[in-house]
């Protein structure tokens, strides 16, 4: 079993950082290379810019932890938990870890490596929104 | 007009390959020709013995803890310091035909450019990272990739794909259901990462990439210079080379090699007097990096193994010397043979059974580090033909490139134009080079700098999973040429390691801008 885990300090609300994430359907917005998604219920399905489909499965939207869990539920994956924890640090400063744990462990490797993009992502909507 | 350049490389390449470096098992008399009219070198080494770094060294002209891409997995950052985009400048026509591999292969969200380009299934496009000068992508003009099989979005799949689907299964499925290198094995042994492919010669990637060189260059105008990186994915593993070439290298008379002991006690022996992941990758107690199967252990290759693998890995370079031929024969037929400067070279090596060991790794010895390096000028330059033993590294081939097209290499090169006999190498201090390691896998971090001279081969481990910082190895080339007597703690020798530490200190603080170390993205 593989944990990864990336995070970033944004100079945004946290309430302005988790606005960008919270939504099941936003994740084309900010996952570099997810080109589009449908959403029913807790099922989440991703289409990537290689043309892969991966279901998903909303675990956990919790608006007062500021926390977004799923799991990748195709079959290749033994185990997947993808957790987006946004924290306030101050008014306009907050940290966003995002983590990835599975199996097999290079599957880890490839969902985190994208992670890195998103929290990219995250930053630039969540800072560029809190300029408007 | 100016002198033009192929660059050709192959992948995980050994030194003893080539029948001008002493080989006898392949025949390569194209090389070999290429070596007797040009520069031969007998001591060329990589920055890195992994495919990403030691390709973006030449490229960039930097060694990995300046460029950034520090192990498999790491891309080069877009906007590096790139030599093809210098000669676009220059008005050169660029290409890269074959393996880049800047950027991972593994890449299920379509996020590297390599990857994205070659799904469009063109080969020039204008994208979002076209700005109307580099070229489509650092500073190349025109791509198409290939990589060692059939999978993936590369351009040498999709073309296999389109025209020979019912080939495809022949070739080795190189990683398995979790994406680790397949350890299945195959052939008569059970070798690992061997198949017998029925794929038809012609179809085979080596063929490919000379064919898509040949209709690149038919295409550009009789005066028009041009840089060509002609790329091969062989002979690095999968070895599975069509099957109606194997019978050229019949596998049961190939002799072992001269490094491979054959009696356990021994290898455990020489591997024990090594720094301590050696013994455990042997044991299969560690899976360090991602470049050799996590779920094969070395201690049960056998004799036999090594020689098929020794076989079909000298096909490999057989198909490869005779593709050249092809390319070259091209270039003589359009009336360019005087004008073409042809160096050829490859990232770096193969255990091949040295040691008892098979693919590669942090394990600086010259299985992984002596490289072929052959330099023929162009013959209107009426070049003499030399040998050239001083050690010379990977990092000087930008700068090189630069000073054939008549150009100054800019103030990023961290390597020198290659020295053109001992003499050159003399005058301009061409007396060491080093090789980089760094890795950190699934909690495992490895750090390695190693400094070759004419005479020694020192390497420090720096402190890590593995490591403490008080390792080392330390061999005398001159009386221990195959590397099996580590002298690191030998009284004798604290001279000689207080000079060549010395080396790497230097190497570590060496001016110049460094990039930010990239960020692993995928395995590989």
């Amino acid at each position: 079993m593989a944990s990864l885990r990336h995070e970033r300090r944004i100079s945004a609300s946290a309430d302005a950082v988790w606005d960008v994430v919270r939504r099941p359907e936003s994740i084309p917005q900010w996952f570099p290379g997810v080109e589009s998604c449908t959403v029913e219920g807790n099922r989440r399905v991703v289409t990537t810019a290689a043309g892969l489909e991966m279901p998903e499965e909303i675990l956990t939207i919790d608006n007062l932890l500021r926390r977004f869990a799923y799991r990748v539920t195709a079959p290749m994956y033994r185990f997947h938990l993808g957790v987006i924890d946004v924290i306030a640090l101050g008014q306009i400063d907050s940290l966003c870890v995002y983590s990835t744990t599975a199996e097999p462990d290079l599957l880890a490797l490839l969902i985190d490596g994208g992670t890195v993009g998103a929290l990219d992502q995250i930053q630039r909507l969540a800072e560029a929104a809190t300029q408007e | 007009m100016g002198r033009k350049i192929l660059f050709i490389t192959t992948d995980q390449q050994r030194y003893d390959t080539l029948g001008a470096n002493g080989g006898t098992l392949a025949r390569t008399p194209v090389l070999d020709g290429l070596a007797a009219q040009g520069i031969r070198y007998e001591r060329c080494q990589p920055t890195s013995v992994v495919c990403m770094p030691s390709r973006a060294s030449m490229l960039t002209g930097q060694y990995p803890s300046t460029h950034g891409a520090w192990m498999n997995g790491v891309p080069l950052a877009v906007h590096a310091p790139s030599v093809a985009e210098s000669l676009h400048d220059a008005g050169y026509a660029t290409a890269l035909i074959g393996k880049a591999h800047f950027e991972p292969f593994m890449d299920p969200f379509g996020r590297f450019a390599e990857n994205s380009l070659a799904n469009l299934g063109v080969p020039t496009v204008e994208q979002d990272w076209f700005d109307g000068r580099r070229g489509v992508h650092r500073g190349f003009d025109y791509l198409e990739f290939a990589t060692h099989g059939v999978m993936g979005p590369l351009h040498y799949a999709k073309w296999m794909a389109r025209y020979h689907p019912e080939a495809m299964g022949g070739f080795y499925q190189v990683v398995d259901h979790e994406l680790n290198v397949s350890a299945v094995g195959g052939g008569d042994t059970g070798a690992p990462q061997v198949k017998w492919n029925d794929v038809p010669r012609e179809w085979y990637h080596t063929d490919w990439v000379a064919d898509r060189t040949i209709d690149w260059l038919t295409g550009r105008g009789d005066d028009q210079d041009w840089f060509c990186w002609m790329s091969f994915p062989d002979p690095h593993h999968p070895w599975d080379p069509p099957r109606s070439e194997i019978g050229r290298i019949p596998w049961r008379e190939v002799p072992l090699p001269v490094n491979y002991p054959e009696s356990a006690s021994e290898r455990e022996s020489l591997l024990d007097a090594k720094a301590r992941h050696w013994r455990a990758w042997y044991d299969g107690r560690l899976v360090s990096n991602y470049e050799a199967p996590a779920k094969w252990v070395p201690a049960t290759l056998t004799s036999d193994q090594v020689r098929e693998v020794n076989a079909l890995n000298a096909v490999e370079v057989e198909l490869i010397d005779e593709a050249i031929g092809r390319v070259l024969h091209a270039i003589t037929a359009r009336g360019w043979g005087d004008d073409v400067d042809v160096i050829f070279t490859t990232d770096h090596g193969e255990l091949q059974g040295d040691f008892g060991l098979l693919f590669k790794g942090p394990y600086h010895v010259d299985g992984l580090m002596r490289l072929p390096l052959i330099w023929r000028p162009a013959p209107s330059t009426k070049p003499m033909p030399s040998v050239v033993r001083a050690p010379v590294s990977l990092v000087s081939l930008a700068a090189t490139f630069l000073a054939v097209a008549g150009k100054p290499a800019p103030a990023w090169v961290e390597g020198s134009s290659l020295p053109i006999d001992d003499d050159d190498a003399r005058a301009r201090s061409f007396d060491a080079t080093v090789t980089e390691w760094d890795s950190a896998l699934f909690g495992v971090d490895v750090h390695v700098r190693s400094v070759v001279t004419t005479g020694h081969l020192y390497t420090e481990y720096r402190p890590g999973t593995m490591h403490d910082g008080s390792e080392g190895e330390l061999y005398d080339l001159a009386d221990d040429p195959l590397q099996r007597i580590n002298r690191f703690d030998e009284p004798a020798y604290a001279n000689v390691r207080a000079t060549l530490a010395e080396r790497l200190r230097a190497h570590e603080d060496r001016p110049g801008e460094r990039a930010v170390p990239g960020t692993l993205m995928a395995p590989v």
